[in-house]
This record gives C-alpha cells, sequence and structure tokens, in this order.
C-alpha cells in the first residue's frame, strides 16, 4: 500500500477502535481485545515508517486546507517517527499492563477508560506527525481533552480537584500556544515545521524574539513539566497507574518536550535561537527544574508522587539537553526521550503492581517486599539505576550524550547539574530498593506472591528492553540513528 | 445669539421631546405612563423628519389647484411626509403589543405599579 | 428561471405562511406546527438555492421592487454577504422549529397558532433586515421583527411580560434612535438608498450631523445587538421566554443587528471614511471587549442555564462586533464565521436547555445530577459538542472563527483585545466544564452509591433530537470544512478590503 497513507492510517487506527470498545463494553475480553489489536496494528504501521525514516525520507500527507493557506499536514519525518514508535510500541506494553491492574484493582468505569486511552494515543501519533503548527495544536488539543476522562477516573474529590487543575493548565498552555502560532503566522506567513527554523530573513527584535519564545514555551512548558508549570503533574497522580504510567511518562510529558524540540529545532532553529539568547532562558528554567524537582523528590512519601517529580526532572533534562544548543546534546535529549521513557514506565508499572498486590502507596511501607515480589523490584532496580545513569542501562547512553553536549559547547554547569542530579537520583531510589531488600518485611505479607502476570510481563519487559538498549542503542529501532540524524538535520540544514 | 435658537427652533422642539419622553420612560412608575414617555419620543423623531421637508414658501404636499406639481419648489419634500405615515403606523403598532402586554401585566399582578410590581415578582 | 427572483421570494413566503397560518389555524388546530415547518422550510430552501446561484454566477441580484429604479423605488440587494446569512438564519430557525414541537405542548398549549404565526413575521422581519438596501425600509423590518419578538417573549412563564416590556421600551427607544440617524443622513444626502448613499457619504462626511447619524444608528442598532452597554434587556428577556422563542431570537436576532453593523461601518460608510472623523472602530472595539469579559464573568455567577446562556450570548456577540472593528480582513472573516458558528451554537444550547425543561420541568445548574448521563445520553452529547466548540478547542466550528480574530488582533498589533479572546476562552470553559463534570462524574459529596438507583434512558424524542443531533454534526464539519467557507467569505469583502 502506499506510503503516504500510512501516516493517516496509523492515526486513524485507534480512532476506529473506539466504537467498538464503546460497544464490547459488556464483554470485558472482546473489549480488550480490540484495544489490544489496535495497539499492534498502529505500532507495526508506525514501524513500515522506519526505513525510509532512517534513510531521511519525509513522507508528507496533505490531508485539507483547514485555513486558508494552512492545511493539515501529517508529515512522517526522522522525529516523528522517532516519538511514534515509542508512543504505540509503548501503548501495547501499556494495553496488557492495564488489564492486569484494572482487572486486579476492580476498578470501574473500564469502558470509558479503555476507549479514552484509545482517544489519547491517535492523538499522540498525531502530534507526532504534525506537519506544522495548526495541526500539531489541533492534535495537542484533542490530547488534553482526551486525558481529562483519565485523570478523574477514580471520581473522587482528589481525582475531580486533579481534573481541574489538569485543564485549568492545559488549556490555557494550548490557549498560549494559538497566540504564540498566530503571531508566528503573521511574521513568517508559514507555520510549517522546518528542520533549522522558519524566521530566515524575518526581522525580529529583542522583545518580540523572547515574548514570542515564552509564549511558545508557555504552550509547551506546561506539557513537558518545566517548573513552574509542573504542579499539575504530581496532582494528577490521582490517576490509576497506567494512566500515569503511559500518558503521564511517556505520551503527554513526551508530546510537551516534542513539542519543546520541534519549537526549538524546527521553529526558531538555532541561529535564531542564540542570536536572542533565548536558549539561556530555557537552560535557566530547565536546570532550575532538575534540581529542584529531584529535591522535591526526597520529599515525598508516596511511591507514584516521588516518580512524578523523578519524571518533572528528567524532562527537563531533556530541555536542558535542547538549551545546549550542541549536536550531542541534541542528541543526548532525543534519547532520553525513548529512554526515559521505557524506564520510567517500568517504574510505574512497579508501582502499579505493588498496590494492586499489596495494597500500599507509600514508601515507609515497602519493607521487605522484595522477597514476595522478586521480578518487580528486580525490573525496578534496573529502572532506578537507568535513570541515575548507571551502564549498562541505557539511561546511562542518554545521559553521556547530555553531558558531551555541554562539554562541548563549553558549559560547565549543565554538566554539574546532571553529575548533582545523577546523586540525587541514587539518593531518592536508593531507600527504597533498601527498604525492599534489606528490611524485614511486616506480618501482612504473609502468603501473598508475585502480582499477576499481566502486570509482571509487561514490566518486566520493559526493564529487559532499558538494559538492551544500554547495550546497543540501535538495536531493533536504530533510535541512536535516526536521534543523530535529526540533530544533524537541525545544526545543519539544507 | 437669538438667531441661533430662533432658526433652529425646530430641531429644539424635537430635542425638548425627546427629553420629555425619555424623562417619562425613566423616571415615572407607572407603566401606562412609560408608554405614553415612549409616545412622546416617537412623536419627536417623526416631527423632526416631518420639519425637515419644510421649504420656503410651499404648501403641504396635497395636490392643490393651480399649483402645478412638475414646479417642485410648490410643494414640501413628500417623501419625508409619507415616511412618516409608515412610521406613525409603526408607532401606533407598538403602542398595540405594549398595551397587551400591560393587561396581560395587570391581569396577572394586579398592579402597574413599576415598585409595587417588582415586589410582587420577587 | 426565478433565479433572480429570491430576494423577494424569500420574506415573500413569511408574509404568504403568515397568513396561512392563521387562517387555517383556526380551522384545524394541529396543522399549525406543520405549516410553520413548511414556511421555514420552503423558504430555507429558496435561500440555499440562491445562495448556489450566487456562488455559480457571482452577481449579485438586486431587485427593484415594483419596478421603481432605484434610488427612487426601494430594492433589495442580495449579495454574497446577505445572501450567507439569509441562508443561515432560515436554516436555524427550521430547526429549532421542529424542535418546538414538543415545547409547544408543554410551554405554550393552546396558543400554538399565534405563536407560531408571530413565528413567521418575525423571520419575515429578520430576512427582510438582511435583504434591504433601503434604510427606512430596514427601521420597518426592524420594527416587524422587534414586535414580534416582544410578543414570543411575552409567552413564557411568569415573569415573562414584564421582562418583554421592558425589552419593548428599550428596544423602541433604540429603533427610534436609528430612525432619527437615518433622518440626518437623509437630511444632509438627500437618499435612502445604501448604495446611493455610500458613494454620496465622502462628498459630506465633513458634516457634524453625519458623524451624529453614525452615532445614533450604531446606538440604535447597538441596541438590538446587544452591544455593551446596551445589553440590559437581555438576560431577562432570555431567561424567562419560553425555550424556542430564545432559540430563536438569540441565535439570529442579535445576528442580525451585528450583520446591519456590518453594513452600517464597513459597506454603508467604509472605515477610512469612519476613522478620518472619529475613532469608532476602537471605541467600538473597546465596549466589544468589555463585553466579551462583562458576559463570560457574569456567566459564571449564574445557577441558572437559561440566564447563563443569556451572559454567555453578550459575550459573543462582542466577539463578532470586535471582529468587525479590527477591519482587516482576518478580522472580517472571524466575525461572519462566527455569526455562523455562534448561531449554531446558541440555538443548540438553548435547544438542550429546552429539552431538559422538558424533561426535568427546571434548568437549575445546581440540580443537575450525573443521573443525566443515563437519562439523555445524546442530548449531554450535543451539549459538549457545543460546549467544546464555545471554548475554542478544535477541530470543532468556535476553534476557527477565533483564530481568525486572533489573526486579526495580531495583525493590528492589538494585543489588549488577543488577551481578551484567550482569557474569555478559558472563562468560557470554567462555566462550561462545571456542567459538564456535573453531568457526567460522581457526585464526591453523594453518600450513599448512587448506582443503585436504577436510572431508566430517557432520551428526548426524535423531533427534539434531530435538530440538535444536526446542530452538533454541523459544528463538526463547519470546522473541518472551514476553509471552504472562508474563501467563499472572502468574496464577499466590501470592496476596498
Amino acid at each position: 500500500m502506499e506510503l503516504t497513507y500510512i501516516p493517516l492510517l496509523a492515526v486513524l487506527v485507534s480512532l476506529a477502535a473506539v466504537p467498538f470498545i464503546l460497544l464490547s463494553s459488556k464483554k470485558p475480553n472482546l473489549r480488550e481485545f480490540w484495544t489490544i489489536l489496535a495497539g499492534v496494528i498502529k505500532f507495526l504501521l508506525v514501524l513500515t515508517l522506519l526505513p525510509s525514516a532512517l534513510q531521511g525520507n519525509v513522507i508528507e500527507l496533505e490531508l485539507l486546507e483547514i485555513a486558508p493557506n494552512l492545511p493539515l499536514v501529517l508529515r512522517a519525518d526522522t522525529f516523528g517517527v522517532f516519538f511514534a514508535l515509542i508512543a504505540s510500541g509503548l501503548w501495547i506494553f501499556t494495553s496488557f499492563y492495564s488489564i492486569g491492574y484494572m482487572r486486579g484493582h476492580h476498578e470501574k468505569k473500564q469502558t470509558r477508560y479503555f476507549a479514552s486511552f484509545a482517544i489519547c494515543l491517535s492523538s499522540t501519533i498525531g502530534i507526532a506527525f504534525s506537519g506544522n503548527l495548526l495541526t500539531f495544536i489541533i492534535f495537542y488539543e484533542m490530547l488534553t481533552l482526551a486525558t481529562y476522562p483519565l485523570v478523574i477516573h477514580s471520581e473522587t474529590k482528589k481525582g475531580i480537584a486533579a481534573g481541574r487543575k489538569y485543564l485549568t493548565y492545559t488549556l490555557t498552555a494550548g490557549l498560549l500556544l494559538i497566540a504564540a502560532a498566530g503571531i508566528t503566522y503573521s511574521l513568517t506567513g508559514t507555520l510549517d515545521f522546518q528542520a533549522g527554523g522558519i524566521f530566515d530573513g524575518v526581522e525580529l527584535s529583542q522583545t518580540m524574539a523572547v515574548t514570542i519564545f515564552i509564549l511558545f514555551l508557555g504552550g509547551v512548558g506546561v506539557k513537558a513539566g518545566i517548573m513552574p508549570l509542573h504542579s499539575w503533574l504530581p496532582s494528577a497522580m490521582a490517576a490509576p497507574t497506567p494512566v500515569s504510567a503511559l500518558l503521564h511518562a511517556v505520551a503527554v510529558v513526551k508530546s510537551g518536550v516534542f513539542g519543546v524540540i520541534r519549537v526549538v529545532g524546527f521553529i526558531f532553529g538555532p541561529e535564531v535561537m542564540a542570536e536572542f539568547g533565548l536558549n539561556e532562558i530555557l537552560m535557566v528554567l530547565a536546570g532550575i527544574t532538575v534540581i529542584v524537582a529531584s529535591l522535591l523528590a526526597f520529599a515525598q512519601d508516596n511511591l507514584k508522587r516521588r516518580l512524578a517529580y523523578s519524571t518533572v526532572g528528567h524532562l527537563s533534562y531533556i530541555v536542558l539537553g535542547v538549551s545546549l544548543l550542541t549536536e550531542t546534546g541534541l542528541i543526548g535529549s532525543i534519547m532520553h526521550i525513548s529512554f526515559h521513557a521505557t524506564m520510567k514506565i517500568t517504574l510505574f508499572f512497579c508501582a502499579g503492581a505493588i498496590m494492586v498486590n499489596l495494597h500500599k502507596k507509600n514508601i515507609s511501607d515497602l519493607n521487605g517486599i522484595a522477597k514476595v515480589m522478586p521480578w518487580t523490584m528486580a525490573a525496578f532496580v534496573i529502572g532506578s539505576m537507568g535513570l541515575a545513569g548507571i551502564p549498562p542501562v541505557n539511561g546511562f547512553v542518554s545521559k553521556w550524550y547530555l553531558a558531551t553536549g555541554a562539554l562541548e559547547g563549553g558549559m560547565m554547569i549543565p554538566v554539574i547539574i546532571l553529575v548533582i542530579s545523577g546523586l540525587l537520583n541514587v539518593g531518592y531510589f536508593f531507600p527504597i530498593i533498601h527498604r525492599a531488600y534489606f528490611r524485614k518485611g511486616g506480618p501482612e505479607l504473609e502468603g501473598h506472591t508475585e502480582a499477576s502476570p499481566f502486570m509482571v510481563v509487561p514490566l518486566f519487559s520493559t526493564a529487559v528492553l532499558s538494559i538492551l538498549f544500554g547495550l546497543n542503542p540501535d538495536l531493533f529501532f536504530n533510535f541512536f540513528d535516526m536521534a543523530t540524524s535529526v540533530a544533524s538535520s537541525i545544526f545543519n540544514p539544507l | 445669539m437669538l438667531d441661533f435658537f430662533m432658526g433652529h427652533y425646530a430641531y429644539w422642539f424635537t430635542i425638548i421631546l425627546l427629553a420629555i419622553g425619555l424623562y417619562g420612560m425613566l423616571m415615572k412608575k407607572n407603566l401606562v405612563k412609560k408608554v405614553i414617555g415612549l409616545s412622546i419620543f416617537q412623536a419627536g423623531v417623526i416631527l423632526f423628519f416631518v420639519s425637515v421637508a419644510m421649504k420656503e414658501g410651499a404648501t403641504v404636499p396635497v395636490k392643490a389647484y393651480g399649483l402645478p406639481v412638475s414646479e417642485v419648489s410648490n410643494y414640501m419634500n413628500a417623501l419625508p411626509h409619507t415616511l412618516m405615515l409608515t412610521a406613525i403606523v409603526v408607532g401606533v403598532a407598538t403602542l398595540g403589543v405594549a398595551f397587551a402586554l400591560l393587561i396581560n401585566i395587570y391581569n396577572r399582578y394586579g398592579t402597574l405599579n413599576e415598585e409595587e410590581l417588582l415586589d410582587k415578582i420577587q | 428561471m426565478i433565479g433572480s427572483e429570491i430576494p423577494a421570494l424569500i420574506p415573500v413566503t413569511y408574509i404568504f405562511f403568515a397568513i396561512l397560518i392563521p387562517v387555517i389555524g383556526l380551522w384545524k388546530r394541529e396543522i399549525t406546527w406543520h405549516l410553520s415547518l413548511l414556511g421555514t422550510g420552503i423558504a430555507t430552501f429558496f435561500s440555499a438555492w440562491g445562495f448556489m446561484h450566487l456562488i455559480q454566477t457571482g452577481e449579485t441580484i438586486r431587485y427593484f421592487f415594483g419596478g421603481w429604479m432605484p434610488p427612487v423605488g426601494i430594492e433589495f440587494v442580495y449579495d454574497g454577504l446577505a445572501a450567507f446569512i439569509v441562508l443561515v438564519i432560515n436554516a436555524i430557525a427550521f430547526l429549532v422549529l421542529i424542535h418546538s414541537k414538543e415545547i409547544s405542548k408543554v410551554e405554550f398549549p393552546g396558543k400554538k397558532m399565534a405563536y407560531y404565526t408571530v413565528s413567521m413575521l418575525l423571520m419575515l422581519g429578520f430576512n427582510g433586515m438582511v435583504l434591504t438596501g433601503d434604510l427606512f425600509n430596514l427601521y420597518v423590518f426592524l420594527e416587524i421583527s422587534s414586535l414580534s419578538s416582544y410578543a414570543l417573549i411575552a409567552i413564557g412563564e411568569k415573569r415573562a411580560p414584564y421582562s418583554a416590556f421592558r425589552y419593548l421600551i428599550i428596544g423602541t427607544v433604540g429603533g427610534s434612535f436609528y430612525l432619527l440617524g437615518v433622518g440626518f443622513l437623509y437630511t444632509v444626502t438627500g437618499t435612502l438608498n445604501i448604495i446611493d448613499m455610500h458613494e454620496m457619504l465622502p462628498m459630506v462626511i465633513g458634516h457634524s450631523s453625519v458623524i451624529a447619524a453614525l452615532i445614533l444608528m450604531i446606538v440604535g442598532v447597538g441596541v438590538k445587538a446587544a452591544l455593551f452597554p446596551l445589553h440590559g434587556w437581555l438576560p431577562d428577556s432570555y431567561t424567562f421566554a419560553s425555550s424556542t422563542s430564545s432559540a430563536l431570537i438569540a441565535p439570529i436576532g442579535t445576528k442580525v443587528a451585528a450583520y446591519i453593523l456590518f453594513r452600517i461601518i464597513l459597506f454603508l460608510f467604509g472605515v477610512e471614511l469612519i476613522d478620518e472623523q472619529l475613532p469608532v472602530t476602537t471605541i467600538i472595539g473597546i465596549f466589544a471587549g468589555i463585553g466579551i469579559l462583562y458576559g463570560s464573568i457574569m456567566a459564571i455567577a449564574q445557577s441558572e442555564l437559561k440566564k447563563m446562556l443569556a451572559y454567555s450570548s453578550v459575550s459573543q456577540i462582542g466577539y463578532i462586533i470586535m471582529g468587525i472593528s479590527l477591519a482587516n480582513p482576518f478580522g472580517f472573516i472571524g466575525a461572519v464565521l462566527h455569526i455562523l458558528n455562534h448561531a449554531m451554537m446558541k440555538a443548540l444550547l438553548f435547544l438542550v436547555s429546552g429539552s431538559l425543561r422538558l424533561k426535568e420541568g427546571h434548568s437549575l445548574i445546581t440540580k443537575f445530577d450525573n443521573s443525566y448521563r443515563k437519562k439523555y445520553p445524546w442530548t449531554m452529547a450535543a451539549f459538549t459538542t457545543a460546549a467544546i466548540s464555545m471554548v475554542g478547542l478544535p477541530p470543532l466550528a468556535g476553534f476557527f472563527s477565533k483564530w481568525y480574530l486572533a489573526l486579526g488582533t495580531i495583525e493590528n498589533s492589538n494585543w489588549l483585545l488577543l488577551a481578551v479572546i484567550l482569557i474569555s476562552s478559558l472563562l468560557n470553559a470554567v462555566y462550561f466544564f462545571r456542567i459538564i463534570e456535573k453531568v457526567y462524574l460522581n457526585n464526591p459529596e453523594a453518600e450513599s452509591p448512587e448506582e443503585s438507583e436504577v436510572v431508566e434512558k430517557d432520551e428526548v424524542g426524535f423531533s427534539m433530537m434531530f435538530p440538535m443531533a444536526v446542530m452538533a454534526i454541523g459544528l463538526l464539519l463547519v470546522g473541518i470544512f472551514n476553509a471552504y467557507i472562508v474563501n467563499i467569505i472572502f468574496n464577499m469583502f466590501p470592496a476596498g478590503f
């Protein structure tokens, strides 16, 4: 079949599954089957785009002109395929995991859950394949809407409050993004994403450039968890764990940083960024976020909240790497998108398994659980190691490139930040591991065994994947090659 | 100064009527008086139009014996007069609707005084 | 070929049915609804035909009544913009009247014949206002539609006649101001024909009475359009009127008045002409901006659905008028598109409120609960669609009109108005999502599990559901295909853009 239609099909597959999911609400197995089927088909479709992406080909499909001179465009360039791969791939794992979690936890409203999930994934793939800012905004807002039912899933006071906070932050962000896009359009006459930026030949004053950049940053920074726009993330932990896992460690937040990279690399371009000192703004914000988030992680006793702050910190690793404006740094950032995803999703899966199996949410209750849930904790160890940047887990690779990128640019401070943060990571993960393995568990652990295989298999697989990617970043999907190619296209535009 | 007033007395008259009408609508408590105010207001506008139609030495635009129509300066401008016929009809229709509403209000609440009315409605 | 007769056929259809309904209604009570549908249906058909014809030939039709040539005779001018507006208002009226079948049994039983006759007159007035090319004729149609709307508003619950009376006073004063303005213009130019006057105005623009006339006309029409601060009649009138009346007057009436403002400011006078003398567009823009924020804030404070929608309408009209005040192509496109979008959204919302009132007996937001989700799934789905579109989230229609308006403000470097658009979108989200939360989510305050209460699906009948569904789908389609619509609107620009 024609390659040009694949991006569209990839977006539509899970949307098409939604009616089936809704209709099979009385037959859970059938309903889950649709979800998994859609996920697998989506992943395979994206996979077929991989060879052309590796060659640097761009597959473009103009859907329709949604505003004069502004078409709705799906463009599967290397960066888009990269993001789409990780999102759709991890969705399959999350779907299996969800089955175990939702059933084990006897969650209600599962149909709404699975249907919303499917729409979210459509939106995420749409974001990945957006060819211009307008398309991006449309899918971005769709993602906000589709994730809302998931955030408020529990319908408790906390859940609804979390949902309101989430909406306030993300809707405001959407509006700022629209303002930024409008101004950009009136200055440049286009909203296309082009490697190297679209501000060529446009007169920009310092104030104008900074204002537009701040508006953009407000827009994508909320989802990317840049402080001080991050506080919706810890609150959103009120959602069920698979939601936190996929959406808030992979899809939503990664859409945010994906947006940051699109803005920096494909709208502004490295020269414009440097010319007006915009990258310095970014660097300061990201650096502060990394340190503060890591410190805040220490203070959390609730496991998911600790993971949430850890996510905020790691997202800003990516943003920090972008702000360095070096090729190596960018490679590190892009790879961290996928590597952090695999590691964080593992950790969230573990947290969920612990909650369903042992009904424990707080770290102080986790004494001795390694004896009862060995596989889960083993995966946890792997994930933590990677986030701290310890080889052979993949986190080490991306961190290495980030640090090298900073050194290349002659900037010591980011390196110091990375090192300190690495230590802090160890600092907030190690106690968990210590408690699980080396403290004696209480009597309530009697009679419990490992969590359901639906949960354990996915979480262990992502952990293993993390190691494999660490040993060979190009394994299976050539993540490293793609990252390199994207970075070079931004810094050496044609 | 006097010239300014005397030369434009039609306009001043109009303004006075408009003011009286507005006063009636705003200040009077009885709903019927408000309607009267409205009527005066509309009359002001109508009279303004008619005053505009005036020409020196002309007569009303009704065909008179001995005054050829082709000699336009004989007759006042007929157009505003006809327009105002329409406007008067519109005014009458408005009055009709207004009174229908008032009858309805009276039947419901038994009063046409605005203050009592607001009390009864609350 | 009746193509050239369309401008006359549309109002004549309404006159015909306005006479037919009472005549037949006295004999056979039950057909009045069907006749009203037939009337609006035929008018919509003519409007659509005329619109298609216009797109293909691109010729403006000038219909001279009685064969009298302008500027002596009265003419109807059927250009692109007029054709578009006429199509929109007739289509919406058609859908609203379909919905009124059930409502009429509850909200105004026994008065159906009178109600539908007056609705025909109402539509006559609106169509006439849009189509006419003569300023005085416009006054006549303005008054026809106003009188009909006073009557329709009075047919409601307890407080309705008083609200209608207040509206009558304010509305008639507005109409008289407009008439006075026309009088000034006539005195100075000697003509009443819009096209003719447009050519004459540059010659007399220095005259103070012309500016006075402009202000009088804007104030007069502004009352009808509910331009802040002339909007005072709106909340009470919409709240207490019957749901069908609100659904007819809110989306259509204020839009037609806004369209008249369009004509006066952009077509009759032309922007450069006005702004030389007095920064009218700036002033209107400021008032529109204040109106947008005021309407949104007041809407948040309401506990009753219809009143909330009324204040929301004040806010949305502000968008349209702001688009006019920007006086650049994007502003124009945004305003015209928003006329279409808001007409659909508001009509849909009022229809939903009508359906809810029918079923529940009230429309108090505080009493909404999540049984609605099970009882009226499709109605609430339509509501949600309209809400999302009002907030301005893509890909629904509401996003695109806001996008063009935003581009318009950026083009003028009017950052203040841009901020107003953005902030008001957020405020819209607040008052709509509040309702969505109540309807879809379990109330966390409730003590006993509500699952045990078995709630039956009690969806409204087809005659009510059909128009709501059509409008909701329409919002999606207009959103996705808005580029086509925009291209058509491009051709409607007045000369000089």
